[in-house]
């Protein structure tokens, strides 16, 4: 058995870990994990990552979580060209800075922005109040800033003049609140240059292909009840933050704000 | 100007990279930034780190933020030994893949922890509703667990038989904790053991060099109302 990569398309991190391996032809099977019907929490699945998880790697033996790990895990087996992890030290060492932020930060409203604007709505039928939202999209617009003025500045591409996984990894982001209907390029002409950069440098097809089911989401039917209360509970803080300052509802152990997605 | 170093070891993320440096007899010029007097608001630091946080290293022109960034910069650039950031494929991902985890996961709930236990109530003179506590130190409990079936095992370290860059990080985390009071080795022999095993690695000096800021924190005054003010917002941030 060759390459296996566990991922499901609806996830930001699995749309980065897809595109890279697709757009260097690296050879996997694509293993379907589809979260919003559990398959994460099967057995044969936890044997994978015990984290339940994706995206997820198996390469033989070895087992990985992490997209980042993973794109870094088969940037080096795989060669692939430097652009994508730049020897250079200090080139490089902007991509992992990039790719260590994000975590917590650009990633973060993303998440919190697509299970508040549409997922919420669309699957379990939670409306999420305004002011809830508007801090939200509020910490997402702040994050954007950052985005252009610490990563991507006057250069072509996040850390330089050639995309790197970094872009990868901010582009998949960023396409979850755009299929809310959030217009985060619209007032922001730079990120919009910077967006058709990184797509013509994927390839357009990829780069549809990637996300079409996220393009789709909005047109998911609303789950069935015992899916619904098991999602509830496991995404309830992500529906919540940005909602109080200190007091929030208790979180359930392992955090779902994991940077991974075990939800979505 | 050699490479400098701003920290507050107040900061577990400063005292992974303080520990990686010292360990690695690496010079540098240390750059104090007091967190709990603000200092990190200061327009000259801002200036240096717009994201107004810690750790910062500045070598010559170059400017570079995020501890894990940092930590891989200084491995390259000083050729560290392999240990730390192994040349091994697998076990690189590993470390890569500690590294990814722990910034939403365990650093999250050692912040928390401090915050919600010590930090509000003590140092902001912020009560913190028993619930919240419990929910906080329920997902630490669930993170220890992690570190020790999936991160662990049976190993001696992370990435396997030696030290590196993920139990560093690790460690300095988890020292958060015992800082704000909770006995995270205390029923958990495995952690305990492999604690022992990291400081020895680090060396008992260096390791308690380092961590002399947050296990003293306890015994912070409280802040007075300016500060209250200027840094309530931010943390309040951090921690959510």
């Amino acid at each position: 058995m060759g390459l296996e990569l566990y991922l499901d398309l609806l996830s930001q991190p699995c749309r980065a870990v897809y595109i890279f391996a697709k757009k260097n032809a690296i050879p996997f099977e694509l293993r379907t994990v589809e979260l919003l019907k559990g398959q994460q929490h099967s057995d044969a699945f936890v044997q994978v990552n015990p984290l339940r998880k994706v995206p997820a790697l198996k390469d033989g033996d070895f087992t990985l979580a992490e997209s980042v790990a993973i794109l870094l895990y088969l940037s080096r087996k795989y060669k692939t060209p430097d652009h994508w992890y730049p020897q250079d030290l200090q080139a490089r060492a902007r991509v992992d800075e990039y790719l260590a932020w994000q975590h917590t930060a650009l990633r973060s409203s993303c998440s919190r922005a697509m299970w508040q604007k549409l997922l919420g709505p669309v699957l379990l039928g939670v409306q999420v109040p305004p002011e809830t939202l508007a801090s939200t999209l509020a910490e997402l617009d702040r994050n954007l800033q950052l985005l252009e003025d610490k990563f991507l500045k006057d250069q072509a591409f996040l850390t330089g003049p050639h995309i790197s996984v970094a872009d990868l990894v901010a582009i998949t982001e960023l396409m979850h609140p755009v299929s809310t209907g959030c217009q985060v390029f619209k007032s922001r002409p730079k990120l919009a240059v910077w967006r058709q950069r990184v797509e013509a440098a994927v390839g357009e097809d990829l780069f549809q292909e990637a996300h079409a089911a996220l393009m789709k989401a909005k047109d998911l039917p609303p789950l069935d009840l015992a899916m619904r209360e098991k999602l509830k509970a496991a995404v309830q803080v992500l529906l919540h933050w940005g909602a109080g300052l200190v007091q929030e509802p208790p979180c359930r152990m392992g955090s779902p704000r994991s940077s991974d997605t075990r939800v979505i | 100007m050699g490479l400098e170093l701003y920290l507050d070891l107040l900061s577990q993320p400063c005292r992974a990279v303080y520990i990686f440096a010292k360990k690695n007899g690496i010079p540098f010029e240390l750059r104090t930034v007091e967190l709990l007097k603000g200092q990190h608001f200061s327009a000259d630091f801002a200036q240096l780190n717009p994201l107004k946080k810690v750790p910062v290293l500045k070598d010559g022109d170059f400017t570079l933020t995020e501890s894990v960034a940092i930590l891989l910069y200084l491995t390259r650039k000083y050729k560290t030994p392999d240990h730390w950031y192994p040349q091994d494929l697998q076990a690189r991902a590993r470390v890569d893949e500690y590294l990814a985890w722990q910034h939403t996961a365990l650093r999250r709930n050692c912040l928390r922890t401090l915050w919600h236990k010590l930090m509000l109530p003590v140092f902001m003179g912020e009560p913190v509703a028993p619930e919240m506590l419990a929910a906080t130190l329920a997902e630490l409990d669930g993170s220890l667990q992690l570190l020790e079936d999936k991160f662990l095992q049976n190993k001696a370290f992370f990435a396997g038989p030696h030290i590196s860059l993920a139990d560093l990080v690790a460690i300095t985390e988890l020292m958060h904790a015992v800082g704000a009071g909770c006995q995270v080795f205390e029923g958990r022999p495995k952690l305990a053991a492999w604690r022992q095993r990291v400081e020895a690695a680090v060396g008992a000096v260096l390791f308690q060099e380092a961590h002399e800021v947050i296990l003293k924190v306890k015994d912070s005054p409280p802040a007075d109302p300016t500060i209250k003010q200027k840094l309530r917002p931010s943390i309040l941030a951090l921690i959510q």
